[in-house]
């Protein structure tokens, strides 16, 4: 049974040796091994969270045997395990949604280096959610920065060079304030372990010392970690990045990078600095000030997109908005749920991925809004699919948006000051979610006009003589149906559950949290 | 007294001060060289700021020479561990930045960011009419 204790370790290590091994094998060989490891690490996370649920504590695995203050460590708690499982499983249905893009979209020599970036990713993330020491932490993030910078440009056109190009300068700046914020905790604690730090923080609190060089730490370290994760005034780099990415790429980095830098930022107030101490900082405003705002313009900005693509990466702006206000409500409810979103918006913001890839195959490639009319009605599934992830992004009942929205609001009417204006921004991101979402939606079932059929006749050039005024579907249109993708119809077969058990049945996932994160203190 | 303190710290001040500088270069210069010089500047202020903080007047690196097995003998040998690890990151990242500038500039032949977006546009005019 200790055995299990090992696992966090091994399915690091696995998927960081896998990546190498890629490098070796071509393409075919590289996928499946790619495959099998996520599984893999997706199976001893599972093993893990049911370990530490049958003990009720978390574990510590030393690295290499050296004890507490100079050694190495991975800890295991709860939310640890439950974070990777859940990152483990949208991996390989991100993987498996995009299968035929990346066949397409990536040339035949190179696949395989796609497969060695999502090993390494894989690897930095569980790292990033399982390590103990906050340097290693650094070291991981920017491994993962490195693997989805090439997870980006990977597909040769000319945007992602400069959308990697802009996400890198953005990344590094992020880093930067990171990095100087460790530095400056360690000074401040001399230790590196987060449970070391933490009692060393106390103490300094507990004296009032050193104060001031703690908060311009702790504001170091949610800057950069903002930065890193596209809070809303530094999002800039994102919607190219997303949106012209192939869909894998695009629908990993939208759940799961982001999510890693988060779940390091939950980690750092609950476990490095202490919530107490965290709350009693005037950062959390900050922060709930900037979620606020990017709830409310990420939704403004996704309304003006005329790109499906780009839009549901703006969306992602106005969806981290709402993470960052639940950690600026300053209240343990509103960690939960934060949490809750960032598990939910994982979901639902891959399978919209996912599923506008699906719509935009069925309608000759195109992206923009004016070409989509009807591709729900040709691609029945992913239609579905694009549906039941803008309901849930909405915030309708059944799916998982609405139970974040409700564990948010329920967060924020425990707070005398910030109450009011969360619940507005609520309602008013609402409504603007509804309105680019649903505008979508209609599209996609509206029939196709025969105004439409004769402009896109007219503008490819060359109207045909004679001919006057032919009615012909628009070049590209077609019908695909589920036999024809199986391996992107299962994805979004899986997503679609994924969200309605979210939406469901959420109650144990809650229970789970809020035990891991009591683990935590 | 603050500015004695400031003084006696002169090394953890220009380490910030460097800081700012790399930091400010890399967020607002347009050349992508000068990008990468401002990340080296501020990754290289980060490693002046530790070393300063692990070093202690009057003693030595930490090898054992001489037998000298005392604590008191030598400097805290972890913030330069930490160094050398922040170096190999550094150089992993400038490596990748500059294979990107380099691929940049072969397709645009400028390495200012915002002429790459007017070029972009003009390369790809079709996709940019469609957008607006």
């Amino acid at each position: 049974m200790d055995f299990i204790r090992n696992l966090p370790f091994f399915s690091i290590v696995l998927s960081l040796f896998s990546g190498p091994l890629s490098s070796i094998l071509g393409g075919k060989w590289a996928k499946r091994v790619n495959s099998v490891v996520i599984g893999l690490c997706g199976a001893m996370s599972v093993a893990v969270l049911w370990y530490v649920c049958r003990t009720g504590e978390a574990f510590v695995y030393t690295m290499g045997h050296f004890p507490a203050p100079w050694g190495n460590e991975i800890r295991a708690g709860i939310l640890e395990a439950l974070m990777a499982v859940i990152f483990c499983a949208i991996m390989l249905l991100c993987m498996l949604g995009g299968a035929r893009e990346r066949e397409v979209e990536i040339e035949a020599s190179r696949q395989n280096l796609y497969y060695i970036m999502v090993d390494l990713l894989l690897c930095s993330l569980l790292a990033l959610i399982y390590t103990n020491d906050l340097f290693t932490a650094y070291v991981f993030v920017e491994i993962n920065t490195i693997s989805a910078c090439g997870l980006i440009m990977i597909r040769r056109n000319g945007r992602t060079i400069e959308a990697a190009a802009r996400y890198m300068i953005m990344s590094l700046l992020g880093s930067g304030l990171l990095l100087l914020g460790l530095c400056f905790l360690y000074d401040l604690t001399g230790h590196l372990l987060m449970s070391h730090i933490r009692e060393s923080v106390h103490a300094l609190v507990a004296g009032g010392m050193y104060q001031r060089p703690l908060l311009v730490a702790i504001c170091l370290m949610c800057v950069g970690l903002a930065i890193k994760s596209a809070l809303f005034p530094f999002h800039n780099w994102l919607p190219d990045a997303y949106g012209y990415s192939t869909v894998s790429s695009a629908a990993i980095l939208s759940s799961l990078v982001s999510k890693g830098y988060i779940f390091l930022l939950v980690k750092i107030f609950c476990r490095v600095i202490g919530f107490d101490v965290f709350r009693g900082s005037k950062v959390i405003h900050v922060l709930f000030v900037f979620g606020i705002a990017g709830m409310i313009m990420g939704s403004v900005d996704a309304i003006r997109e005329k790109d499906i693509r780009r839009m549901i990466a703006y969306s992602s702006v106005a969806q981290i908005g709402y993470i960052y206000m639940g950690f600026g409500l300053g209240t343990m409810e509103g960690v939960i749920a934060s949490i809750y979103h960032v598990i939910c918006h994982a979901a639902t913001k891959s399978l919209l991925f996912v599923a506008a890839s699906g719509i935009t195959d069925a309608s000759g490639g195109s992206r923009y809004f004016k070409d989509l009319n009807g591709a729900g009605r040709r691609n029945t599934l992913a239609g579905i699919a694009f549906t039941v992830g803008s309901l849930s992004m909405v915030g309708v009942p059944m799916f998982a948006g609405f139970i974040s929205k409700l564990f948010f609001s329920q967060a924020a009417v425990g707070h005398e000051i910030k109450m009011l204006p969360t619940l507005i921004a609520l309602a008013i991101s609402t409504v603007l979610n509804a309105v680019y979402f649903m505008k979508t939606v209609i599209r996609i079932y509206s029939p196709v006009k025969i105004t439409d059929l004769e402009e896109k006749h007219t503008e490819r050039g060359e109207p045909e003589k004679g001919m006057g005024k032919v009615i012909r579907p628009p070049e590209g249109y077609k019908e695909i149906t589920i036999w024809q993708q199986p391996a992107k119809a299962a994805s979004m077969i899986l997503f679609i559950l994924l969200n309605i058990l979210l939406g469901l049945n959420s109650e144990p996932l809650i229970g789970l949290i809020e035990r891991g994160l009591r683990m935590f203190s | 007294m603050n500015l004695g303190n400031l003084i006696r710290n002169y090394g953890e001040a220009v380490a910030m001060i460097l800081f700012g500088i790399g930091f400010s270069n890399l967020l607002l210069q347009k050349n992508l060289i000068k990008k990468i010089i401002g990340l080296n500047i501020m990754d290289t202020a980060t490693y002046l700021f530790l070393a300063m903080k692990g070093y202690i007047d009057g003693r030595k690196a930490p090898v054992v020479v001489d037998g000298v097995q005392s604590v008191e003998a030598y400097v805290n040998p972890i913030p330069s561990g930490l160094v050398l690890t922040g170096i190999v990151v550094s150089v992993s990242v400038t490596a990748l930045m500059l294979s990107l500038t380099i691929r940049l500039y072969r397709r645009y032949h400028t390495l200012d960011l915002d002429e790459i977006t007017t070029r972009r546009e003009e390369l790809y005019p079709f996709e940019q009419k469609r957008v607006n």
